[in-house]
C-alpha cells in the first residue's frame, strides 16, 4: 500500500476555554507527500500546524506523528530567531541543539543556497523581512528534517526568494513530507498530493 | 458530569447539623480555660480553620499534579476550586487569629505567632495564584502554569514555616507566648467535633463551587455550539 | 549527560552574548542597586541599629534581581525564539538551567558592585554574609527564571512577576539576613542550601510544563 503513515489525525479539535478554533478534522499524511492546508484567516491553520509540530496540544481527538522532535522542521509566522545574534550565531545555536553533524559545513551550504552568505556576520535585526524569512527557512532545514511544516512561507518573500523557496520545496517533496498552509495554493500545484480546507469554527 | 444533587444536599445538611452541634459544645458544654478565659474559645474555630486551609491547599496541589500527569481539564477546575476554598479559609484563619490576638493580648496582629505569619505569606502567594490565572488565556497552557504554581505553594508551606521560625530569632523576640491549651476531655471532644464540622463545611463548599463552575463551563460550550 | 550540559552551556553562552551586545539589563541593575542603597541611607533614621542596614541590603538585592528576571525572557519573546528552543530535541529543562545560570552571572556582577558599595556606605560584611548572598542568589535565579517564564506567558507580566516571586523570596531574605547578623550563621546557611535544593529540583522538573501546552 506504499508509505507508512507519518501523521494520523482523527477528530482533531482545539478549544481555548470556550472558544473553538476549528471543528473536528481528520487526515493522514504518508512519509512522502505534500499536504496543502487552505482556509480563510482565523480558520485555525496556524493552530493546526502548531499542533503538528507539538507547540499546541489538541483538546480532543488523537494526533500521532511518527517522528520525534528532532526530525521535524517548522517555519511559523514568527521567524524564531534572535535578532541580536548574527545569522551564523543563530544557526550555530540551533545546530548545536539539534545535534546537526558537520554543523559548519551545513550552515555554510544553506546560507549560500538562500543567498545569505554575504550577510552571515550581521545581526538579524538588520535584515529585511525577506532575508529574515529566508534565514528562518535555513533554520528549519538545518537538521535535514523528514517532515517540514510551513505556515505561509511565501508571505514575506520577494520574487527571488519565492522562486528559491519553490525550487527548494520541489526538491524536498520528492523524499520528504511537507505540510504547507498557504493563501496561494496555486504555487504548490505541482507538488500537491493532498488538500485540507479549513473553515471557520 | 454529575452534580449528584441528593448527596450534596445530604452532606450540606450534615454539615449544618455538625456546625450547630459544635457551636453548642463550644459555648455551652466545654469549660472555660483557666488561664485565658472566654477568649480561648476562638481556638476551637481558629485551629480547625487553619488545618482545613492546609488540607484544601494540599487538595489543590494533588489535583494540580493530576493536571500535569494526565490531560484532564476537569482536574484543572478541581485544583482551582481547592485553592480557592483554601484561600477563603486562609483569610478566615487570619481573621480569627486577629480576633484571638485582640481578645488575648489587646493587639490586632502579632508577628510572634508563627502560624499567623505563615498564613500571611500564604495569603500573598495564593492571591498571586489568582492574578496569574486571570492573566493567562484559558486553555491548556493556563492549566499547566496554574498547576505548577499550586505545587510550588505546598512546597512553600514547610519552607516558609522554617523560615519564620528562624526569623523569630533575630526579628521579633517572642513577647507573647501561648502554650497550647491544656485540654480536658470535654474540650478535646468539642475540638474534634468542631474540626469535623469545619472540614465537612469546606468539602461542601468545594463541591458546590465545583458544580457551579462545571455548569458554567457546560453552558458556555452549549451557547457556543448553538451559535454556529 | 554531556550533551545536556553542552546544551545548557550553549544556551547560557547565548544569553551572555546577547547581553553583551544589547547592554540593557546589566547596566540597569548596577545603577538600580546603587540608587537603592543611596535611598536607604536617607530612609534609615540616625539611631537605627546596625542590623537594620543588612535588612535593607537584602531588599535591594531582591528588587535588583527582579529587574534582571523581568528582562530575562525578553529575547525569547521577541521573534518567537522560545518556540525554537522548545521544539529542539534537547531537554526543555536545559532551557531553564541555561537561563538561570546566565541570570545568576548577571546578578553576581551586580553584587560585585553592590556589596563593596554597601560596605563603604553602611556596614562590614563577613564571610558568612557573603556565603549567604551567594546561596540566596542561586535560589533567586533558579526559582525566578521559572516564575518569570510563567509571567511571560501572561498579560500584565511586568506587574505579575513581583507578585508571583516575592512570597517565594521571603525565605531567602530570612536566610540571607540571618547569615549576616546572627551569631550562628550556620543554621541560616544550611537553610538557604535546603531552599536551593528543594526549589531548584522543583523548578527543573516543572519547567517543561510551563513552556509547553
Amino acid at each position: 500500500m506504499g508509505e507508512p503513515l507519518l501523521i494520523r489525525a482523527a477528530a482533531l479539535e482545539k478549544r481555548y476555554g470556550s472558544r473553538t478554533v476549528f471543528r473536528p478534522v481528520s487526515f493522514e499524511v504518508p512519509g512522502r507527500g505534500t499536504l496543502v492546508v487552505t482556509g480563510p484567516n482565523g480558520s485555525g491553520k496556524t493552530t493546526l500546524l502548531r499542533m503538528l509540530v507539538g507547540l499546541a496540544a489538541p483538546t480532543r481527538g488523537t494526533l500521532d506523528v511518527a517522528l520525534d522532535r528532532g526530525r521535524v522542521g517548522y517555519v511559523g509566522h514568527e521567524p524564531i530567531l534572535y535578532r541580536e545574534l548574527t545569522a551564523l550565531e543563530n544557526l550555530d545555536l540551533f545546530g548545536r541543539l539539534y545535534r546537526v553533524p558537520e554543523r559548519r559545513e551545513r550552515i555554510g551550504m544553506l546560507l549560500e543556497r538562500f543567498g545569505l552568505w554575504d550577510v552571515r556576520g550581521e545581526r538579524v535585526g538588520t535584515y529585511s523581512r525577506g532575508m529574515t524569512q529566508r534565514l528562518a527557512l535555513c533554520r528549519a532545514l538545518l537538521h535535514d528534517p523528514e517532515l517540514l511544516v510551513l505556515d505561509e512561507p511565501h508571505s514575506a518573500l520577494d520574487e527571488d526568494g519565492a522562486a528559491l523557496l519553490d525550487a527548494e520545496l520541489a526538491s524536498l517533496a520528492e523524499a520528504r513530507a511537507l505540510v504547507v498552509a498557504t493563501h496561494e495554493p496555486a504555487r504548490l500545484e505541482p507538488l500537491v498530493t493532498q488538500r485540507l480546507a479549513l473553515e471557520h469554527a | 458530569m454529575s452534580i449528584a444533587k441528593p448527596s450534596l444536599t445530604a452532606l450540606a445538611s450534615v454539615a449544618a447539623a455538625l456546625v450547630t452541634l459544635s457551636a453548642v459544645l463550644i459555648f455551652v458544654v466545654a469549660p472555660e480555660d483557666a488561664d485565658q478565659g472566654f477568649s480561648q474559645k476562638i481556638f476551637y474555630v481558629h485551629v480547625p480553620i487553619a488545618l482545613t486551609a492546609y488540607a484544601c491547599f494540599g487538595l489543590g496541589a494533588w489535583k494540580a499534579y493530576r493536571v500535569l500527569a494526565t490531560r484532564g481539564e476537569r482536574y484543572d477546575l478541581e485544583s482551582y476550586t481547592g485553592v480557592h476554598v483554601g484561600t477563603i479559609f486562609g483569610v478566615l484563619t487570619l481573621v480569627t487569629g486577629a480576633i484571638w490576638a485582640k481578645a488575648s493580648w489587646g493587639v490586632w496582629w502579632t508577628w510572634s505567632s508563627n502560624q499567623l505569619v505563615l498564613f500571611l505569606v500564604l495569603f500573598l502567594f495564593y492571591c498571586a495564584y489568582f492574578m496569574l490565572r486571570f492573566s493567562v488565556e484559558p486553555g491548556s497552557r493556563r492549566e499547566r502554569i496554574s498547576a505548577v504554581y499550586a505545587l510550588f505553594g505546598v512546597a512553600l508551606i514547610p519552607v516558609s514555616f522554617f523560615a519564620i521560625r528562624l526569623a523569630n530569632d533575630f526579628i521579633h523576640p517572642t513577647v507573647f507566648t501561648r502554650d497550647g491549651p491544656q485540654m480536658t476531655g470535654e474540650m478535646f471532644f468539642a475540638f474534634c467535633v468542631s474540626w469535623a464540622s469545619i472540614t465537612l463545611l469546606a468539602y461542601v463548599m468545594y463541591r458546590v463551587e465545583l458544580a457551579g463552575k462545571r455548569i458554567d463551563a457546560n453552558l458556555r460550550e452549549l451557547r457556543e455550539a448553538l451559535q454556529t | 549527560m554531556s550533551t545536556y550540559l553542552a546544551d545548557v552551556a550553549a544556551l547560557a553562552h547565548k544569553d551572555l552574548k546577547l547581553e553583551l551586545r544589547a547592554r540593557d539589563t546589566l547596566p540597569a541593575m548596577l545603577l538600580f542597586v546603587l540608587s537603592t542603597l543611596v535611598v536607604f541611607h536617607f530612609a534609615l533614621p540616625a539611631d537605627a541599629g546596625e542590623d537594620a542596614a543588612y535588612g535593607l541590603l537584602w531588599v535591594a538585592l531582591v528588587f535588583t534581581a527582579l529587574l534582571g528576571l523581568a528582562r530575562s525572557w525578553v529575547p525569547e519573546r521577541e521573534a518567537g525564539a522560545l518556540d525554537g528552543l522548545v521544539l529542539a530535541p534537547s531537554d526543555r529543562s536545559a532551557i531553564w538551567l541555561g537561563k538561570s545560570l546566565a541570570t545568576l552571572a548577571f546578578l553576581f556582577a551586580a553584587e560585585l558592585v553592590a556589596l563593596p558599595a554597601f560596605v563603604v556606605f553602611f556596614e562590614p560584611l563577613d564571610a558568612a554574609a557573603l556565603a549567604g548572598v551567594a546561596l540566596a542568589s542561586i535560589g533567586i535565579c533558579t526559582v525566578g527564571s521559572l516564575v518569570s517564564a510563567m509571567a511571560a506567558a501572561a498579560r500584565g507580566r511586568e506587574v505579575l512577576l513581583p507578585l508571583l516571586f516575592l512570597p517565594l523570596a521571603i525565605p531567602l531574605v530570612v536566610g540571607g539576613v540571618g547569615a549576616s547578623i546572627s551569631e550562628e550563621p550556620g543554621t541560616y546557611l544550611a537553610f538557604l542550601g535546603l531552599y536551593d535544593a528543594v526549589f531548584a529540583i522543583l523548578s527543573w522538573a516543572a519547567f517543561e510544563y510551563v513552556v509547553t501546552e
